[in-house]
Formats: C-alpha cells, structure tokens, sequence
C-alpha cells in the first residue's frame, strides 16, 4: 500500500506559502462576526477596543508611550489567536485548492458499446455504470472500480505520497479514485458514483473545513473558558472598588491587562487550531472522517472489534503440514495434494505446491495433458482434478465426505474427523484429500499472525482497550489463533448480525465500540459502532454507514485512528491546564504592581522581584501574547502520543503541561522583564 | 507551637479519620433507605410523619421535582420563622419580655438559619426569646442539616444510578436524616454537654451578687440542646453571642474537642457514603484526603502565626502568641484549630474573636470559606461543593489521557460543565460584588470598626460568611442595620439555593447518563495524583478570584503592620 510505516508525509508547519495567506487571514478573521465564535478572544478584542478608544478620546491617565505598548500587545494578542487558527485551515486550503484544480481537468474516455471504440467526455458527464479507459499519463475521471487491467497509479493528488500504487482487477486493490494518474499500463474503470459525490468532492469540502462544526468536548470546552471569564471580570471588575476603600484608583488599562492575562486567551487562542489541525492529521493519514465527532470518539474507544484475515493475520493462508492417514503412503498423499493444487492460483494453492516440492521432493510441475480441472465453487466447496480416470480431490472436510457417498462411516473418516479436530484446536484450517474415493489424509493450512501484533495488542490493553477478533472460522480455530495474536475475545463463526449485536451489547454496558469493514453487510454494524472505519475498497454502502473512511483500506489503521483521536484531546487537555497553570504567575506579576500605589508593603508580593510597576505589566501582557504563536506548532502538532495507561499518561502531561504551566511564566516573565528594562520600554 | 498544641491537633485529625468509616456506614443506610435498630423505636414514626403529611416515600422524584419540593420546603419555614420573631413580643415562653425584631432584622435571621448560616447580627441572649431560639431558630437547625445531607444524596444518586430519571424522595431523605442521624446523636450529644455544665433550662435568668456585691444578670437557657445541634449541623448560632466561647457553650477543653470533632462528623462521614455510593470507597478516601492536606495545611499557617504573633504586639511587651480574643481556658492551638474547623466546614461557631487574629492567621478562616467550604464543609453542602470542583478537576485535566472526561463512571460533558461553573460563580459573585457595594457606600462604611485595610477585611469577611453560609463573624463590624440585614439577607439566600439549583440539575443529567465501566484508559480519580489535582484546582479556581480582595485585605493589613503602621 501507499504507506505502511504509519506515519503522515512531514510537510513544515512554517513555509513562507503558509505564513504569508494566514497572516492575511489573520486580519481578515477579526471582523466580529467571526471572532465571536471565540468569545474568551472577544473579549480581548472588545477591551482592546474600548483601550484604543479610551486613548484616541486622551481619557487615559497613564503615560502615552506605556500606554500604547499595552494596545499594541492587546491586539497581537487577538491577532495571534486568528493567525494560529488561519494557519492550521491554511494547509487545507492550499490542499483544496490543487484538489478543484485537478478536479477541473478531468476527462474521460467513455467506451461505447463492445468494440465502438471511445468517446472523450467530460468527467461531470459520467453516471454510475459508465465504463471508461484510462491510459498511461491519463488521470482517472471518476471514483471507480477496475474491471479490466493491471495499471500503476500515481496517488499523490489525494494521498500526498507520490510512490505509486498497483491497481488491478478483482480482489480489493481494484477501487480507484478520480483525479489519481495511471502512470503505466491501461485499465477499464467501471463508474462508481455520481458526478459531485466522489472522494474528491468530500475531500474538498473536508479539508477545507468550510462547514466544520464544534465537536462536543470543544463545546463544553468553550463553556469553561466562557465561566473562568466571567468569574475573572467579577474579580477585576471589583476591583476599583477596592481600591476606592483604600483611597485610591486603579488606571483602566492596567485593570484590562489583568484582565486579559488572566481568562484563559492562550487556550482560547489556539482551541479552533487544535480541532484542525487533529482533523487533518487524519486526513494526511488517509483517513477520511465524516465528522470531528467521530474523531473524538475514537479516544475514548473502549473496545475494537477486529476482523481476523488482513487485521490480525497475513490475508492468506499457508499450508504448514500434511497429515496423513495411517496405512496411506507419504509420497502419495504429497503428490495428490500438488496435483490438485497445481492448477489453483490462490495462495493457499500455490503454498500447497511449495510444500509439496520442499518437504517431500515431489518434483512435479505440469499437469499431464488431458488433464480436466475441476474448479472451486461455493456450492461444492471443493476442487480437483480428473487425470483419466482418476480423480483427485481437494476441500472442506465436511464436503469431501458428502462428495464420497459411503466412506463417512469408515474407520478413515473417524481418523479424519479426530485430525481435522486437531487441526482446528491448533488454530489452522483443514483440508481434506481424497484420491479415487479414499481419504489420503488432510492440509494444515495455517493462519499466519501479522509480526508484531502481538504487541500491539498488549499495548491497547495497558490503554484499557479491549481487543475481540471478528472471524467466520470455528471457534476452535478461532480460540486458538485468539490465544495466539493475544486478543482479548473472539466472535467466531461471526454473522453480519452477530457482529451488531455484540456491538449493542458493549454499548448497552456503557462502552464505545469502534470497528471496521467493508461490505454491504458490514453496513449495519458500521452504522452502530461509535467508530466505524469503512474500506475505501469496500461497497458504497459500507462506505456510506461508516463515519470514517480509510483510504488505504488497511483495517490495521483502526488502532492508529484511536492513537489520533485521544491525541486531539490530549493536546487540548494539556493546553487548558497549561493555559489555567498560568495564571498564578501572571497575578503575582500584575497585584504587586497594581497595589503598591496603595500599599507599598505589598511589593513583597513581587516575588519576581520585577524592575517596576510598569514593566512588571508589560511583561504579563507580552508573555500572555507571545505565549500564543510559541504555543502554534505544538496546537498543531498535537502533543506526544506514546500508549500507555491512564495514570502513566497523567503523571507525564500533569507534570509537563501543569507543573510546566506554573513554573514556565515565572521565568518567562522574569526574562521579558529585564528586556523590557533592558530596552527602556517601561 | 509546642508539642501539646500539634498532639491536639494530629489527636483531631486521627479521631476523625478513625470516625469517617463507622459513621459513613451508619449514612449510607440512611442513603439506601435500610432499615437499622432505631427503625424499631423510629421507624413508627417515620411512617407516622409520611401519613400524617400523605408522602409517599418511595415516590421517586425528578430533580426538578427533588429540587421544587426542597425550595418550596425551606421557604414556608422561613415565613414561619420571620412570623415568630417579628411576633415574639406576643408569644409565650418570653419571660424578659423580648420585643419582636424589625422586618429587616427578621428577615436576615430567618435566611440565616434557612440557609444553614446562622449570622447573628444581634446578641441571643439580649434580643430573642426562648420561644424563638427553641422554635424560629433550632428548627431550622435540624432542617437545614438534614436539607443539605438530602441534597447530597440526591447527587451521590445522580452519580451512582444509570440511566434514571429519578434522585429519590426529598421528603423522606429529610425525615429520615432528621429522625435517624441527627436526633439521636443529639439527645446523646445533649446529655454529655449536660453532663459536662452546659445549662438546659427555662430559666431566661438569674440574678447574681458578685465577690464584690455587685449585681450581675446571668442568662441562661436551653443551651445544651441547642449546642448540639449547632455543632453537628454545621449551624453555628450561638445561644449566647460570645458563642462558643462563651463559658456556658463551651466549657472545658474536652467539651471543646467534642465540639470540633462534631462539626466535622457528619462532613468526613459523607465523603466515605459517596465512595459507597457509587461503589469505589476509595473514591471516598481520595476525596477525604484532599480535604485534609488543605485543612492541615491552613491550619498550620494559622496556629504558626498565632503562636508567632506580631512584632507590635512583642514591642508592648506582650511575648509569646498572640492571645487578644482568645479564651485562656483553650490557649493558642485550640483556638487556632476551632478557627480553621469552624470556617472549613460552614459551621461558623467560633470560640475565639477571627478578628483578633493576626493578620495571615485570620487569612486563613477567610480563604477557607472563599475556596466554597469544600474543606469537609458543611454538613451535605461540603461534600456537593467539593463534587463541583472534582467535575471541573476532571474536566480541565481528565482530557490530558486522551478520552471524554469521566467521573466515577459519568461523562462530564457540556452540561454539567455548564452547571458547575454557574454554581461556582456565584460565589466569587456574590463575595466581591456584595463587597464591592459596601466598600463604596456611606451605609456600608458605617459597618466596619477598624479602618484601613482591616476594615476591609471585616466587610470582606462579612459577605464571605453569608454567601459561604458560614455565619460566623470576623467581630468588629455592626452589621444590625438594614443595609447589611438586606444585603447580607440576600447574599445569603443567593450562597445557598443558586448553587443546589445547578447541583441538582446537574445530579439529574448524571442520572440520566450510561455507566461507563473504568479501564486502564480511565482518568484515575483515586491515589496521590488526583489528590493533589484535586487540591490545586481547588486552589487556582477557587482560590486565584479572590486573591486581590485578599491582598487589599489581610494581605495589606499584614505587610502595613510589619512596617509599623496603624490605622
């Protein structure tokens, strides 16, 4: 696939591209309507309006040049939040913009009926059903699925990664993407969707996050950061009170910088860039979700459900043994077992043929001639071959005794049956071999778990996350493979309906239930998990019940998903304590300063030992703003994600982002300080 | 300090720590409605009360329902109270012939005592008749207590039950908190304090001839059985106005440390119910926990600055601690802890004057009821309070793990984020904004007896005592005038009713909830680091609002003291 290592093509935060436009954006986003989106930066706005107005009308007493230095960092303040915000939308931006170009010059080739040759449309005109060409240097119209040809395909327009990718016929590499470019060979692409529905067209809308709304947790969010506000204006606006007890009276912008400093501006600042910038690391991991809801979800995910083939093992099965029956000789059953298997192409086939030639030394290669293959099909669930009168089968053990009428009850199907039993307990997949009637023997075929798995599994569950494996196999094999990768539970044997009625029943105990799929059976189950993951390769129906969508139809990426949504919460988390740690810094800095005039004993509350009253200010305030954009790549990064569990996890932020928080402005504003003397600003 | 001073007060927090259990147990029986051995005695008469009322106990009750019964409630016994003391002239049991009080006097006192505050802007002995303290005034210990204790079982219930509609039954949470925790405790309680020299009687007064023939009128009263209650209710009216420093309330230091030990009972016992409750005692233990390192913290600053006393203090020659205000009976640290206690927990029964306190060591009491009485707190209203801080605790900090906060299985979402910081503002509301008034006005500066920053303080301590329901006074202010009655009346009633609004609501929304079972990914809310979570958001939210009011206050009155200044 595109890519495997996990991670999300690094693009720098801070190009010349992306600065220059969010600056611009900056300015743009303080029109009101907008900021009152925010309204801890409204605030900010107004009362650095209200400063402006009071200086432009000479109703402020302080002097002119202190004066204006604090407007000035009031309004960058406010400017720092918009710019933070503009610059986490701007790489979407640019992404959208090169997607409606690529959008706007695809054409298609529309094949007319059998052998009539093509006909060069527009891609708008392209209904489902259409069939087109798409040639080397072409980009492919229309989201589709592959009917004829093997092409490789550039994907970069959608994925960022400019490896190319093979697409090809049957199987599940056969969806394609419009505005993708086939870079070699030629491919029929069957239409999939309607003009204006495709991936392109959610993509735009998505990464541009024109209609993004408020998730759930940032709703709630934004209630605390409105209720600090509220109770700190009570605090400061009570405050000339105060000091009119004590005989004197408090200037009114130094009451705004206490303000400002202290409802949370750094948290507030940056809140609408951090859901943004989580957004779109899902996006660059090409995982499309539908809403931002769904994305927090995932963090607080409690239990995955798995399918086995592709997620916990290799998709294919290998053969690892031959058992044979007792009184059969080895090499006979061997060469059945490679004569049925030569002709069958699927892996399990070919690893048959391998072992057949590596454990036994049978060399044969070719299939005499005359030789009538017996094809697999659902119905019979068996394969073979006939070479002139005999007959070699290969299937189910269940079906190899109904095919041979009579031999169910021989002493050999007995021994059959016991192997078979020792196969499934073993975790692997038995297949029976009969020749002319009598049982040979049977194929391990073995599920091989992914590397590394394991491990993984662990991981979640120090996380908390329990792990259930979904498999249509029985639940002997299935316990066994489950004890193998360390899962935590099985569904085996697992239905369409099995699945959705494990899923109301974890969420009926209180627990979010996150999975993936990719059939038109799936769908249901992917509507009611709180997380679902439809394939990008799987059925429009899938894809269309799922809340997100995985573009690299890679089901292991349901772990990842979870690592990013708890991610996007965590930084948000640690910023708010960060944010609210800082204060305590801020109101040592600014009460001395304030208060000195009335008291002059309460200098020793300046335990900063600041050089005086009005660079103590300036100093809080600066802090306060430059807080912001140093704050900026860390929003957007999202802050370290390493799984482990909750308590590990608290401690590490707690004393990072809390103790951090408390102590880093005491020396922060320390520093600003003896510059701001240092420099003769106050 | 000296070694007596800190055995006294570890003795404190060992028997406490000791108690929390046993009587936690003895309330989440109340909580779940068993049955226990006084149901045998009792239990007639429970039954007896629900028909005589036609209640029935086992109606469940939406908040909404819990919380219009509870108001509707506490609002007739307010009318009935304001209706005895506006008539007390008129009503037996008057022997020295009180008159009734003004409208706004009355009205203050009936809020106070509703309110479970119990700020005495007169002197009981001199303005109010037996009647009046027995029947306006000790009701409502009983039944603010017992209102409070119900309130916090309603939200223990929003947190345990799932999927409900319902908190339960106020009026059977009342009556059964009355009938089965704080009456009998207090008949045994009573008799002790008997036992012990507390007067009980219906004698108003006697007369006495001094040592040197003078004539000396000594009140007396009911006290004992007024005491009790005053205490384990976290009231805190005195039937005298010296309170419990006065001899007659207070009379021996072992009285003085059942009398400490009361005001906390119920609160420590109510931390361990709601770790029952919603099946974690260790949930119970952290709570508890948090609530002790801030209360030993406080009440070691207070006892080291009253026990260092004050450089001018020494240059008058009076060495050793400062003891303007205090009892000679109890000393330094008894007088230190019983501050610390009484403004933990929004009792407000005071056995020393918080006025002449030094200036950081009446800091303390004040901050104490400033961060919202979560300290152990009042009887039901401390445990809910401190639960509002543990929702934004968990909220602020429970992201920094990756998931939806939770709390004891409950997601904390917009909502309850939304009640508990409108329950939490009207504190900081109320305290400054009352503060603020007074400091500018003629009528508010009439109040105050100091000035300069200590006269501050007094008005600041003022408002914060009735917006906290605390009730007890830093001394020194007049507050008997229908400025202070009005606006003290209405901080009051705001302090209280503005905050169980919201916490109900916010109960209910919890109930309606789905449990969500606790993982490894859960945000551990037991063990040392949610404890001390706990105790800074407490400091930071609830401490940082008020730190300019404080550095006006006690803050500047120290640091003017220390440079020999005076006012």
């Amino acid at each position: 696939m595109a890519r495997t290592d996990g991670k999300a093509p690094a693009k720098s935060l801070f190009t010349a591209d992306l600065i220059v436009p969010a600056i611009a954006d900056a300015f743009r986003k303080l029109d009101p309507r907008q900021l009152i989106r925010n309204p801890v930066m409204f605030v900010t706005a107004t009362v650095a309006t209200l400063l402006t107005v009071l200086l432009v009308i000479g109703q402020e007493g302080l002097p002119i040049g202190f004066n204006l230095q604090l407007i000035v960092w009031l309004w960058l303040t406010v400017l720092f939040g918009t710019f933070a915000e503009a610059l986490a939308e701007g790489r979407g931006k640019a992404q959208a913009a090169s997607l409606r170009d690529t959008k706007a010059e695809l054409k298609a080739k529309r094949l007319l009926a059998k052998g009539a040759g093509h006909e060069a449309v527009a891609a708008s005109a392209l209904h489902v059903g259409d069939v087109v060409l798409v040639e080397t240097g072409d980009l492919i119209p229309s989201d589709g699925e592959v009917i004829e040809g093997v092409a490789s395909v550039n994907e970069a327009a959608i994925t960022g990664e400019s490896a190319p990718v093979i697409r090809e016929a049957g199987g599940d590499r056969s969806a394609v993407t419009a505005g993708t470019r086939v870079i070699s060979d030629q491919i029929k692409v069957r239409v999939t969707v309607e003009p204006g529905q495709g991936f392109l067209d959610r993509m735009i809308a998505l990464v541009e996050g024109a209609e993004r709304q408020k998730t759930p947790n940032e709703i709630a969010l934004t209630i605390l950061l409105v209720g600090l506000t509220i109770i700190f204006l009570i605090a400061v606006g009570t405050i000339p009170f105060f000091a009119r007890y004590a005989g004197g009276g408090i200037p009114v912008a130094i009451l705004a910088a206490l303000l400002i400093t202290l409802i949370p501006t750094t948290i507030a600042a940056l809140l609408s860039a951090i859901g943004i910038a989580g957004m779109d690391r899902l996006v660059r991991f090409n995982v499309l979700a539908k809403s931002g809801r769904a994305v927090e979800a995932a963090g607080d995910i409690d239990v995955l459900l798995l399918d086995k083939t592709g997620t916990i093992t290799i998709g294919d099965r290998q053969a690892s043994e031959f058992r044979i029956l007792s009184g059969i000789d080895r090499n006979m059953m061997a060469t059945a077992a490679l004569l049925a298997s030569l002709a069958d192409e699927t892996p399990e086939g070919r690893s048959i043929v391998t072992l057949a030639r590596e454990s036994f030394g049978i060399a044969t290669t070719q299939l005499p001639k005359g030789t009538e293959v017996i094809p697999f099909t659902a119905q019979t669930r068996i394969s073979g071959v006939k070479i002139g009168d005999s007959l070699i089968q290969k299937g189910a053990v269940d079906s190899i005794l109904k095919a041979n009428p009579g031999i169910a009850e021989t002493a050999a199907a007995t021994e059959l049956r016991r192997i078979t039993d020792e196969i499934a307990r073993a975790g692997g997949t038995p297949l029976a071999v009969a020749q002319d009637g009598v049982l040979l023997g049977a194929v391990f075929l073995k599920d091989i778990v992914k590397a590394g798995i394991r491990e993984r599994f662990a991981e979640l569950r120090r996380m908390g996350i329990r792990t259930v494996m979904i498999t249509g196999d029985n639940p002997l094999t299935a316990a066994a493979i489950a004890a193998e990768a360390g899962v935590d539970d099985f569904l085996a044997q697992a239905t369409p309906e099995d699945k959705l009625a494990l899923i109301r029943k974890e969420q009926a105990e209180g627990r979010l239930v996150a999975m993936c799929g990719d059939g038109t059976n799936d769908a249901p189950a992917l509507a009611q998990a709180d997380v679902g993951v439809a394939m990008n390769t799987g059925t429009q129906a899938a894809r269309e019940a799922g809340n997100m969508v995985d573009l690299d139809s890679d089901p292991t990426k349901l772990i990842e998903v979870v690592g990013l949504g708890k991610q996007l919460l965590m930084t948000r988390g640690s910023l708010t304590t960060f944010s609210v740690a800082n204060d305590v810094a801020k109101y040592f800095a600014i009460i001395p300063a304030m208060f000195t005039v009335l008291y002059p004993g309460l200098g020793v509350l300046n335990v900063m030992r600041l050089a005086s009253p009005e660079s103590a200010i300036l100093s809080a305030i600066i802090f306060n703003a430059i807080i912001i954009p140093m704050l900026v790549p860390l929003a957007l990064k999202g802050v370290k994600y390493t799984p482990m569990e909750a308590g590990s996890l608290l401690r590490r932020n707690l004393a990072i982002y809390g103790l951090g928080g408390l102590i880093a402005p005491f020396v922060g504003i320390k520093i600003i300080d003896l510059a701001v003397t240092g420099l003769g600003l106050a | 300090m000296t070694w007596q001073g800190w055995t006294l007060i570890l003795l404190f927090v060992g028997i406490l720590v000791a108690l929390a259990k046993p009587v936690g147990l003895w309330l989440f029986a109340i909580y779940e409605g068993q049955r226990t051995p006084l149901h045998a005695v009792l239990g007639p008469v429970e039954r007896g009360f629900y028909r005589l009322a036609g209640i029935d106990p086992d109606e469940e009750q939406s908040w909404k329902r819990y919380a219009l019964h509870m108001l509707t409630f506490n609002l007739v016994l307010l009318l009935f109270t304001y209706a005895i003391l506006r008539l007390q002239g008129l009503l037996p049991l008057n022997t020295p012939g009180m008159v009734g009080l003004t409208p706004d006097g009355a009205m203050n006192t009936a809020i106070s005592f509703t309110t479970n505050t119990n700020w005495q802007w007169y002197s009981g002995e001199a303005a109010l008749s037996n009647l009046s303290q027995m029947l306006g005034l000790t009701i409502h210990n009983f039944l603010s207590a017992a209102s409070g204790i119900a309130l916090a079982f309603a939200l223990f219930r929003g947190f345990a039950r799932r999927q409900a509609n319902s908190l339960g039954n106020f009026w059977a949470d009342v009556t059964r908190v009355t009938l089965y925790v704080l009456l009998p405790v207090c008949i045994v309680y009573a008799i002790v304090l008997v036992a012990s020299g507390v007067p009980q009687t219906f004698t108003q007064q006697i007369v006495a001839t001094t040592m040197e023939g003078a004539q000396q009128t000594i009140a007396l009263g009911p006290v004992a059985s007024q005491e009790a209650i005053k205490m384990l209710g976290t009231n805190g009216g005195g039937f005298f106005n010296a309170n419990s420093a006065h001899p007659f309330e207070n009379p021996s230091a072992f009285v003085n440390l059942i009398q400490m030990l009361s005001i906390f009972l119920l609160g420590v016992g109510l931390t361990y119910c709601f770790g029952k409750a919603v099946g974690n005692t260790r949930q119970g233990w952290a709570i508890l926990s948090a609530m002790l390192i801030l209360f030993l913290a406080g009440t070691t600053i207070v006892y080291w600055q009253e026990a260092a006393s004050t450089p001018m203090l020494h240059a008058h020659g009076l060495t050793g601690g400062n003891m303007e205000g205090k009892e000679v009976r109890f000393g330094i640290a008894a007088s230190a802890l019983f501050s610390v206690v009484t403004t933990a927990a929004s009792c407000g029964a005071v056995n020393a004057m918080h006025d002449s306190f030094t200036a950081l060591g009446g800091l303390i009491p004040l901050l104490n009821i400033q961060l919202g009485e979560v300290v152990i707190g009042g009887v039901g209203a401390g445990i809910y309070g401190f639960l509002l801080f543990a929702i934004l605790a968990v909220f602020v900090a429970g992201l920094m793990v990756g998931r939806t906060p939770e709390y004891v299985g409950k997601k904390i979402e917009a909502r309850e984020v939304k009640l508990a910081v409108l329950a939490i503002a009207i504190l900081p509301l109320c305290i400054l904004g009352g503060t603020a008034i007074a400091s500018v006005t003629t009528a508010g500066l009439a109040g105050p007896l100091n000035k300069g920053p200590h006269g501050f303080s007094e008005i600041l301590y003022a408002f914060t005592s009735a917006v906290g329901n605390n009730g007890s006074a830093f001394g020194g202010i007049t507050s008997g005038t229908p400025f202070y009655n009005g606006l003290l009346g209405v901080c009051m009633w705001l302090g209280r009713f503005f905050v169980i609004v919201p916490m109900l609501a916010i109960a209910g929304s919890l109930a309606a909830k789905k449990y969500t079972p606790a993982t490894a990914g859960s945000f551990p809310t037991t063990g040392g680091l949610w404890v001390g979570l706990l105790v800074g958001i407490i400091l930071i939210l609830g401490g940082l609002t008020f730190l300019p009011s404080l550095a006006l206050g006690p803050i500047a009155d120290h640091v003017t003291m220390t440079a020999g200044k005076n006012f």
